[in-house]
């Protein structure tokens, strides 16, 4: 087992003792689901638009070049540059190179996953700026050094009062219990941080090629701040972003919205098609656009898996899923956290490093059910798990279902190994629970299951079939 | 090779293996299943929430959406009631100084108001509209589906002006009511064609966040309150 | 091997119904332990026996979800691209969970089973959302005698077990486990009521374990309670 799979198990075994934390996961992802019902219920036809969705992202996704192409062509001609960087370390170098050429100190940011995902943050913050995270929730957790605890609510494993000690700690506020207060603290302290910014940094949930635009989705205000007053605006996104038209956004918006927080449309949706165009009076001199691929070109090789390219980053699938909801956010140890984080970090990282996420899952479904584009999210867990055993199989599990198959396959010997289990089941209540107990893993926390005095096989034999 | 020449070849090396269209889970007879943007996009009115037909349904339905969303909505029968709403309001929140642009509705609105205003049809200074108590700006369209307003920076004043100020007032039109988000991006298109203004935006309701344990909060970054006025 | 009475319920019922039975002793498993493990090459032997056993069957009926959704949707996985896959498909189509057959093949929803309690219904993560399950059951436990159907907020919320999961990852299937049994316990029902042997087992075992009043039991057995 890896160090990212120790890591894990061991930050399972702690959460999932946790009862407060349990709670209150649990409490939040109620709230949320009784506003997703009912928002849904809205919609004439909840289950066509998911097709129609998952059409859409199909067509995108399977001509990526040519839309990609398409939507730079378009940026340009209206004066962004476009820049593309195929890792994590070419992008941090276009942006850093940006940021000196412009003899910038002060940066303000949006939500970036992407940003999350190649480190940008520390980078910068090598390199000497002031990086100020302006998402209320991505604020919160930076000001604890702390990693995002769910992609779309960051803070969400926060009650009001650690929130209100950590600011009288790093800002010297006031305590305070009100929730309006603890916004307004933040709100005092950003609002410079905007005016006087060099740089904005944001990314995009979707852009579109028809038109050379990118949208970007948020409630609370900060990212259309970020893209409008610094003289600088620089977008990452990934590459899989791409949309073919202007109206899809129609399907993307409002389904991003419902699945991923039980709203009709998230507060602000805009489309940004360059710096400030002739005749425009605010708005930034220059727009630059990173596009990132990161070893998403690695997952798009992999036919079975390729549609896992197609998410929109809602967070449904972590919201609805019993393992993250007990395990929480940070356990996952990976930028994306919950089924679509189990998914695509083996791609992105490495299968061998992470296929232990693949194993963490009972494999319920409940992910691909509620996934807006139809993501056949589970099924690419059982997937991954036999392309890590084909790379690189563990010789006694491999050994251990040979036996297994073996034994399946000999009814006699079956019959046989139920009559010894019938007398072993004599002898278990004395190891049971230490560690000669060959059930442990079961016994830690459960009661074993008697094998019957008669078996059906006996039975059925007995009544002389 | 160039960073684009080697991401664009992977890509291209990557897609000749197809894959299945996602919700055909026929693992049979190898044939590839294929669709087309244009095929999937013609039905997405037929499948979001359905709006009435008639104009006071969608008045009736943007003022339920508008009211869920804590903002607030007034439709008017004429002029003159619109601008003495503004008045009221200026008076009631004490506003000393207000931002706006030039406009049909918004000169009329702000000559009314006697009022320091700060035009953002140039370019202005962003700490002037910082220390405003008001942005008035006119939209694109109003969308009774979700009870969002559709603005540019051409129908308001720039990009700033809808978001800084604590307050943000939206003068339409009736004519500018529109059903729903389909019908919105057919207008963007119609209007603009292929000379977009850099920004376009969807505000529906005020700015919000629910960071602090999923509890609602007005007024995160951008505006508290968002006043609709229909006339 | 653990619950016969699961096999001898649904044998009675079917032979009070007028309708013949057989029972392939030989086969032991449909293979899912290794397929869901990845072990797709070592699941394919076990695969083809079921195959061929139960290949001029006229119906095949599966007391359990999970066992049920291997054969009727994964074997076809499982056996894409090889000599089996016809068969497979073959198989598939004949293959019914238990209650899916007596409601949707048989269009039988009494059977005239009495059972006096008050129960609650857990949906069975394959049953429901690989076949498709969620009617079948009620419709059958809506027309047994004096028996209460409480439904639980986290009815189809997976119940921890998940094969080989609850062994390789025991804290987090333990804790899956705890929150159905705290959803059962808040209908007040005696029982909780699937169509899924394994999730009986692990719930029960949770709820022995930390003297939980709540007792598990397969449909069948409910069904065949007079």
């Amino acid at each position: 087992m890896n160090a990212s799979a120790r890591q894990f198990k061991r930050d399972a075994e702690r959460l999932t003792r946790d009862l407060r934390h349990r709670l209150l996961i649990r409490t939040a992802l109620k709230k949320y689901e009784v506003a997703r019902d009912a928002r849904r219920s809205r919609y004439q036809d909840w289950q066509s638009a998911r097709q129609t969705a998952a059409e859409i992202k199909w067509d995108a996704v399977n001509h990526l070049d040519k839309y990609l192409e398409e939507l730079v062509e378009k940026l340009e001609s209206r004066g962004t540059k476009v820049h593309w960087a195929s890792d994590g370390e070419k992008a941090r170098q276009i942006i850093l190179g940006i940021i000196r050429e412009k003899q910038a100190c002060s940066i303000i940011k949006s939500k970036v996953m992407t940003g999350e995902e190649i480190h940008l943050n520390e980078a910068l913050e090598k390199a000497g700026l002031s990086v100020v995270e302006s998402d209320f929730g991505e604020y919160i957790v930076q000001l604890r050094h702390e990693a995002p605890y769910h992609f779309v609510f960051p803070a969400m494993h926060l009650v009001r009062g650690e929130i209100s000690e950590l600011f009288q700690k790093e800002l010297g506020s006031n305590p305070t219990n009100d929730p309006e207060q603890l916004m307004l603290i933040a709100r005092q302290v950003l609002r410079g941080k905007y005016i006087s910014a060099d740089i904005g940094i944001s990314g995009a949930n979707f852009a579109i090629a028809e038109t050379g635009m990118i949208s970007i989705t948020e409630n609370e205000g900060n990212a259309r701040l970020t893209c409008a007053l610094p003289k600088v605006h620089i977008a990452l996104m990934g590459i899989e972003k791409v949309i073919p038209k202007l109206e899809d956004l129609a399907i993307f918006l409002p389904m991003l919205a419902t699945a991923g927080a039980g709203q009709a449309l998230t507060g602000y949706n805009s489309l940004y098609g360059g710096p400030r165009q002739p005749g425009e009076s605010d708005g930034p001199e220059e727009f630059h656009f990173v596009l990132l691929d990161n070893k998403r070109t690695h997952l798009l090789a992999d036919a079975e898996q390729r549609d896992a390219l197609h998410c929109i980053r809602c967070g449904a699938c972590l919201n609805v899923c019993p393992i993250y909801r007990n395990v929480g956010g940070h356990t996952y140890g990976t930028t994306y956290q919950g089924p679509i984080g189990s998914v695509i970090t083996p791609h992105l990282r490495g299968l061998q490093n992470w296929k232990h996420l693949s194993y963490a899952s009972s494999l319920c479904g409940a992910c691909t059910e509620t996934c807006p584009v139809k993501i056949d999210l589970h099924h690419h867990l059982l997937q991954s798990r036999r392309n890590a055993t084909a790379q690189r199989s563990i010789w006694w599990e491999k050994f251990a279902f040979k036996g297994f198959a073996f034994l399946m396959n000999r009814p006699i010997l079956f019959l046989l190994v139920g009559k010894l289990g019938r007398l072993g089941q004599k002898f278990h209540p004395f190891v049971k629970g230490t560690r000669f107990d060959p059930a442990r893993a079961w016994t830690r926390s459960r009661e074993l299951p008697t094998i019957a005095k008669q078996t059906f096989g006996e039975y059925w034999r007995a009544r002389g079939r | 090779m160039s960073e684009r020449e080697k991401i664009l070849g992977r890509i291209r090396e990557a897609l000749r293996v197809p894959a299945p269209v996602p919700g055909s889970a026929d693992h049979s007879d190898g044939a590839v299943r294929v669709v087309t943007e244009a095929e999937a996009a013609k039905h997405i009115a037929d499948w979001l929430p359905v709006v009435a037909d008639t104009f006071d349904g969608r008045v009736e339905l943007f003022r339920a959406n508008a009211v869920e969303l804590r903002a607030e909505f007034h439709l008017f029968r004429e002029l003159q009631e619109m601008e003495i709403h503004v008045r009221e309001l200026a008076i009631a929140e004490g506003w000393k100084k207000i931002a706006s642009h030039s406009g049909e509705l918004t000169d009329r609105a702000c000559s009314a108001l006697a009022l320091p205003r700060l035009a953002t049809d140039q370019k202005y200074d962003v700490n002037e509209l910082e220390s405003c108590d008001a942005g008035i700006s006119e939209c694109d369209a109003l969308i009774a589906q979700t009870g969002s307003v559709l603005v540019s920076t051409r129908t308001a004043g720039g990009r700033a002006l809808s978001v800084l100020p604590p307050h943000h007032i939206v003068l339409a039109k009736r004519e500018q009511l529109l059903a729903d988000l389909p019908e919105a991006f057919a207008l963007l298109k119609s209007k603009y064609e292929s000379n977009f203004p850099s920004f376009i935006s969807f505000i529906t309701g005020p700015s919000r966040t629910g960071d602090i344990e999923r509890i609602l909060v007005l007024g995160a970054h951008g505006p508290r309150k968002l006043t609709i006025l229909c006339v | 091997m653990c619950y016969p009475r699961i096999g001898v319920s649904m044998v009675e019922i079917f032979e009070r119904l007028g309708h013949s039975v057989d029972y392939p002793a030989e086969l032991t498993c449909c293979g899912q332990p290794a397929f869901n493990s990845g072990y797709w090459k070592e699941a394919r032997p076990i695969g083809v026996r079921v195959l061929n056993r139960l290949k001029d069957a006229e119906v095949v009926v599966i007391a359990s979800g999970s066992c049920g959704a291997m054969i009727k949707k994964f074997y076809m996985d499982l056996f894409a691209k090889t000599a089996h896959f016809q068969a497979a498909k073959a198989l598939a189509s004949k293959c019914y969970e238990f209650s899916d057959f007596l409601v949707t093949r048989l269009g039988v929803t009494e059977v005239g089973a009495r059972f006096p309690h008050r129960v609650t219904f857990h949906d069975g993560c394959h049953g429901l959302r690989e076949l498709g399950n969620k009617k079948q059951p009620r419709a059958l436990l809506a027309k047994v005698q004096g028996l209460e159907l409480v439904e639980m907020s986290e009815a189809e919320t997976c119940c921890g077990f998940g094969g080989t999961f609850a062994t390789k990852f025991p804290m987090i299937s333990t804790a899956m486990g705890e929150v159905k049994c705290a959803s059962a316990l808040e209908t007040r029902a005696e029982y909780i009521v699937s169509n899924d042997a394994s999730c009986n087992m692990h719930i029960q075992g949770l709820a022995d374990r930390q003297q939980l009043p709540l007792r598990t039991i397969h449909l069948a057995e409910v069904l065949n309670s007079r």
